[in-house]
């Protein structure tokens, strides 16, 4: 095989011939044609449709009285929901952006409807969920919420305030269907 | 002798056959019964039988126990009660698999440390190093899944807390664990790949064993001088005396697994992971399993921004790092004299990296508040600073002790290698 090469060269045409451009297409071909097998397996991994289909989930805050929390499950996290105090919300929207690790104001969370504070329930830092939804949990010192994996302290915007956590808790994408009721996962 | 393919002439016509046409009695004679090996081995060299025993052991209990087990959220640790209240001997096959897994990275450590110390991972014997740390990387993803699938607390949220390192990754972060998960957290598809990995990727580890041995099986085998065998009288064939010293080493760490099944079949384990996996309540320490603490500690250790590299990501970084460097370690260590009995100088780095690799591992264990952040981060600091700047260095200012000139000179009490070791000039570079 070799030999046959080796004779079928061009000696003018040193590193190209028909044959090295024949090998070299063959060779892209079978490349290219092994990236779309191996496509389907790699993408078998990804959410399937029945996964996709619980991405959205409604909630109806009808019940819900001022001072109460309740969670639901979105995605397989929870979703801290929070109907706020006046003062709670006072206290969120009095802070100064430029003195928070991560600089945000409550009007730019929760610009449409400041009296519910929404947030995904899983602490920035490492994923732990932090306390505070009910009445009797710590909620650290800034009214918010308290992780007890490494102490972070949200404040009453979900904003992080002191511990290691890097970022605010991360407020999901929600759009009020009616007047007192949300879809999670459904951008507004 | 232990080279050429002379087929040895076996008695039983049967086996004869068999070996005219495919010689594998030959082959395990040749590999297993007169193979050449050191006459000067002492016990460390018991733990590569040994880990080869709890591989075995390993996939036995694991294709019974696949046979009890349901991967799937709503039913997975209901059947892992199951297999320890109903099905027959189940409590054992588990207890087996559970201890078995700590024994098996116990054992595999201490031959890593073996290979460390008498630099077993030298010329001619990269390859072989380096497909021993590719086992170990495939032990610790096997290890890492396996413990997920009985779903309590500490699986989901050593799952979810590992699965996480990868959305650090810049841009496509989220889409890789968004992936890896199958959804949008832990969860059913998540544990179902788990538990096919997990019964996949022994197998390979086996393939990969077959690499290992055959690697050493061309190098042959270091030994506790380092130098290499040069005649006859400085080996011994493999069997009966290696198999025999195996067979010991392998009852005595038998009686002290026995000890761990029947006794204590939880010390090694969390409580926490006897309760059902729960999304919404966070165990309040989540700690991995012991034999991954030194790199947790490295992990967590990085608590601030370098440059543009957040500290999360930076964490993993050098977590992997840690591991990945000991690819490169036959050409960090710059000595040509393997073991570490003839490197007066190193001979204390080495001890002080092993306390090292201790320290993080403790620091592992506790919570990462206070003081002991920091200790934290000045031991991930030695641990790269041991192989990327004293091992490089070392190797060229380090005036190692006269090497004997053969293994029987040094072993044997008649050697007279006194008198002539005395008499050999110390050179710093002196070739093994």
């Amino acid at each position: 095989m070799a030999d046959t090469t080796e004779h079928g060269a061009d000696p003018e045409h040193e590193g190209g011939t028909r044959r090295d451009f024949l090998y070299l297409t063959t060779a892209a071909v079978g490349v290219v044609g092994l990236g779309v097998a191996v496509w389907p397996f790699i993408n078998s991994m990804n959410p399937a449709a029945d996964t996709l289909a619980l991405a959205t989930v409604d909630v109806d805050l009808s019940a819900l009285e001022v001072g109460q929390a309740i969670t639901v499950m979105w995605q397989g996290k929870p979703v801290f929901i929070r109907y706020r105090t006046p003062e709670e919300i006072t206290e969120a929207e009095s802070v100064d952006p430029a003195i928070l690790p991560d600089p945000q104001t409550d009007a730019e969370r929760f610009p449409v409807e400041p009296n519910y504070m929404v947030v995904v329930g899983l602490c920035t830092h490492l994923g732990c969920v932090p306390l505070g939804q009910k009445s009797t949990d710590p909620r650290g010192d800034y009214g918010g919420y308290f992780c007890p994996c490494h102490g972070s302290h949200y404040d009453t915007s979900g904003r992080i305030r002191q511990g290691p956590a890097p970022e605010n808790l991360l407020v999901p994408a929600y759009a009020f269907v009616e007047e007192r009721q949300i879809v999670i996962g459904e951008e507004a | 002798m232990a080279h050429g393919s002379s087929a040895v002439n076996f008695k039983n016509p049967a086996v004869r056959w068999v070996d005219r046409r495919l010689p594998i009695f030959s082959m395990m004679h040749r590999e297993y019964g007169e193979f050449p090996t050191p006459r000067n081995f002492n016990y460390l060299w018991n733990f590569g039988a040994l880990s080869m025993f709890f591989l075995i052991l390993m996939i036995a209990t694991g294709v019974m126990l696949a046979m009890h087990y349901t991967p799937s959220t709503d039913d997975a640790f209901a059947s892992v009660e199951r297999i320890m209240r109903d099905v027959n001997g189940g409590w054992l096959l588990r207890y087996l698999h559970m201890n078995g897994a700590s024994f098996f990275f116990i054992v595999v450590y201490i031959h890593m440390f073996r290979g460390l110390f008498y630099g077993s991972y030298k010329a001619p014997r990269e390859l072989l190093w380096m497909l021993g740390v590719v086992i170990f990387l495939l032990m610790m993803a096997t290890a890492f899944m396996g413990y997920v699938l009985p779903w309590g607390q500490m699986s989901y949220w050593g799952a979810t807390v590992i699965t996480n390192l990868f959305s650090t990754i810049p841009v496509a972060g989220d889409a890789i664990v968004t992936w890896l998960w199958g959804g949008f957290s832990v969860d059913n598809p998540t544990l179902n790949r788990f538990f096919s990995l997990h019964f996949l990727l022994p197998f390979v580890i086996l393939g990969v064993v077959v690499l290992h041995i055959a690697a050493l099986h061309v190098t042959g085998s270091n030994n506790p001088t380092g130098i290499e065998p040069k005649g006859p009288q400085d080996t011994l064939p493999f069997h009966p005396y290696y198999t025999m010293k195996d067979t010991f080493g392998l009852a005595v760490c038998l009686i002290l697994f026995s000890i761990m099944v029947f006794f204590a079949p939880n010390f090694m384990g969390h409580p926490d992971n006897y309760i059902p996996a729960n999304p919404l309540v966070t165990p309040s320490h989540i700690v991995p399993e012991w034999y991954f603490l030194p790199f947790y500690a490295i992990l967590r250790a990085v608590t601030f921004n370098f440059l543009f590299i957040p500290a999360e990501l930076g964490g993993v970084i050098l977590m992997f790092g840690s591991i990945i460097l000991l690819f490169f370690l036959p050409w960090l260590d710059t000595s040509k004299v393997r073991s570490t009995k003839y490197r007066p100088v190193y001979k204390w780095f080495f001890w002080l990296f092993v306390i090292d690799v201790l320290v993080l591992g403790y620091m592992g264990s506790q919570p990462a508040e206070g003081i002991n952040v920091l200790i934290a981060q000045l031991a991930t600091l030695y641990y790269f600073v041991h192989f990327l700047v004293v091992l490089p260095l070392l190797g060229k200012f380090e005036r190692p002790k006269p090497l004997p000139r053969s293994i029987a000179e040094a072993v044997l009490p008649r050697g007279g290698g006194a008198a002539d070791m005395a008499a050999a000039p110390a050179r710093p570079m002196d070739k093994a």
